[in-house]
């Protein structure tokens, strides 16, 4: 059976976890231009080669980044996402009355 | 005659010439008209219809390994066009017509079958789902409707009504469903291309696509250079490897499909029977195997491995349907690379430079499109680049104009 190291739970089975897609860099929705957008939304890199994705350990639901070559599904390394996302994001509510 | 049988049993001699079905080896040419990459039945079937139907014979398909022998030949063969959107149902019913007539065509015996398929509602919202496809069906000249448990009973009698907690509500009847054997297809083409000239080279691996001035040149392969005037791009699985090669990015997210077959017992199953819940399929071959497939895997992956997940999810879906399978013993199982759009419709036409084009994102649903694909593949470079109406909403540029032909929902299994 295909383990998973959870850095949350430890190693599990494959089958706990749901995978989320590639980790993007999200342009600002509010500045971006709509073929900037559908690019965000439609295109993964899809190359073959070491890929770094969004998991879910399903039962916990704890998101995390795992690096994963696509081509012998070795997971190289899984880490919580606040390695890489250390500021907060705010996201402005243009649509509500102030 | 019994005479002339045993001369011949005792003789050195065949009766008469053999013709094999394809010419051997030969060397590249320097330039061609038209280069199609990929020699599986969509490509083949495009150089067909340039040679048959355009007068187009200058043409060399390359193929890096052999033909037919990557998704066409590890598709399960399902062929139906009980499609979701108008625009879907519209194109899969041109590429189920044109199979009805292919062996004729080719006389080459593709082993066509029209047995019908059967997918099978477990929930109220699939049976709205199901109302919905037999009417845009019937309206494109489809033969698809609605039936009850009871003559679902009737056509599938070895039908277990209801599996696990998932009773079966209704079940979606296409009577143009219908199953060939893959690689016929792809020889019968092949066949058909290489007698009016078309040039397959087998064993020839594109590495470069060579470009002036945003226009194709040629392509670099391990055999050497060719120079062309078109080149068209109809590799599976590879299609967003290959079009970064070639200088751009497709939408496209590569799944392995995981499928198995049966040792082969007497027939005892006619139609091809789906269940949308359970995520699998089900369907007895000519040669009586049992074939299992379902859905793509969960994640995304460039390898055809199998997976023990998958495959007992997969096989405990059959059980469930037909619980006598649980005697059965595998036969075998293998995977192919599907490409994946997010909208679940294929990519085709023209690209971002001017004399290549696209027959890519055909996922889980490419045999199904061989000559249909072929055919509008064909005209699209005979006319120099105009689209024709039937597979313009397939176009590349949809997804930057959020135009997609959402097509969940409408196939076989999960998806």
């Amino acid at each position: 059976m295909k383990m998973m190291e959870c850095p949350l739970n430890g190693p599990r089975n494959i089958s706990e976890f749901t995978y989320g897609g590639q980790v993007q860099v999200m342009p600002d929705p509010q500045q971006c231009s709509d073929l900037e957008w559908a690019k965000y939304v439609f295109y993964e890199d899809n190359d073959l080669g070491v890929v770094r994705e969004w998991w879910q350990h399903t039962p916990s639901s704890y998101w995390f980044i795992a690096e994963r070559h696509n081509g012998s599904d070795v997971i190289l390394r899984t880490y919580d996402p606040a390695t890489l996302f250390t500021g907060r994001v705010d996201f402005q509510d243009e649509g509500s009355p102030s | 005659m019994p005479l002339g049988l045993l001369k011949y049993g005792r003789g050195d001699d065949y009766p008469y010439e053999r013709q094999p079905d394809l010419p051997g080896p030969t060397e590249l040419k320097d330039h061609y008209d038209v280069v199609i990459i990929g020699g599986g039945g969509h490509g083949v079937a495009t150089a067909y219809y340039l040679a048959k139907h355009h007068g187009i014979t200058n043409v060399a398909v390359l193929e890096k390994a052999y033909l037919g022998g990557g998704n066409t030949a590890r598709n399960t063969a399902v062929i139906r066009s009980n499609y979701l959107t108008p625009e879907g149902v519209r194109f899969y019913s041109a590429s189920v017509k044109l199979f009805e007539g292919l062996a004729n065509e080719f006389d080459f015996n593709i082993m066509y079958s029209q047995r019908g398929q059967l997918t099978l509602a477990h929930t109220d919202a699939t049976v709205r789902a199901f109302r919905q496809r037999a009417e845009v069906n019937r309206h494109f000249g489809g033969r698809t409707e609605l039936i009850d448990r009871k003559s679902i009973a009737e056509l599938v009698p070895c039908l277990n009504l209801d599996p696990a907690e998932l009773p079966v509500l209704a079940g979606l009847w296409h009577k143009d469903g219908a199953t060939a054997r893959h690689d016929a297809v792809a020889w019968g083409y092949a066949r058909g291309a290489t007698q009016r000239g078309v040039e397959l080279h087998q064993l020839t691996e594109v590495t470069g696509i060579n470009q002036a001035a945003g226009r194709v040149t040629g392509v670099t392969t391990n055999r050497g250079t060719v120079g062309c005037h078109t080149v068209i791009q109809a590799v599976a699985g590879h299609s967003a490897i290959l079009a970064r090669k070639a200088g751009f990015e497709l939408p496209l997210v590569a799944y392995p499909l995981q499928a198995m077959v049966t040792l082969p017992v007497k027939p005892f199953l006619n139609p091809l029977v789906s269940s949308s819940a359970l995520h699998c399929y089900v369907q007895q071959t000519g040669r009586g195997e049992i074939v299992i497939g379902g859905g793509s895997d969960p994640y995304p992956l460039y390898s055809s491995r199998a997976s023990l997940p998958l495959k007992e999810s997969l096989i405990a879906s059959a059980v469930d349907m037909f619980p006598f399978l649980s005697e059965m013993r595998l036969l075998r199982q293998w995977a192919g690379i599907t490409d994946m759009t997010t909208d679940y419709s294929p990519i085709m036409g023209v690209s971002p430079l001017e004399n290549y084009y696209l027959d890519a994102g055909w996922g889980t649903w490419g045999f199904k499109a061989t000559p249909i694909c072929g055919q509008t593949m064909a005209q699209l470079v005979a006319s120099g680049g105009q689209v024709p109406e039937l597979i313009q909403p397939f176009a590349l540029e949809r997804f930057d104009r959020f135009q997609q032909v959402n097509e969940m929902g409408a196939t076989a299994a999960s998806h």
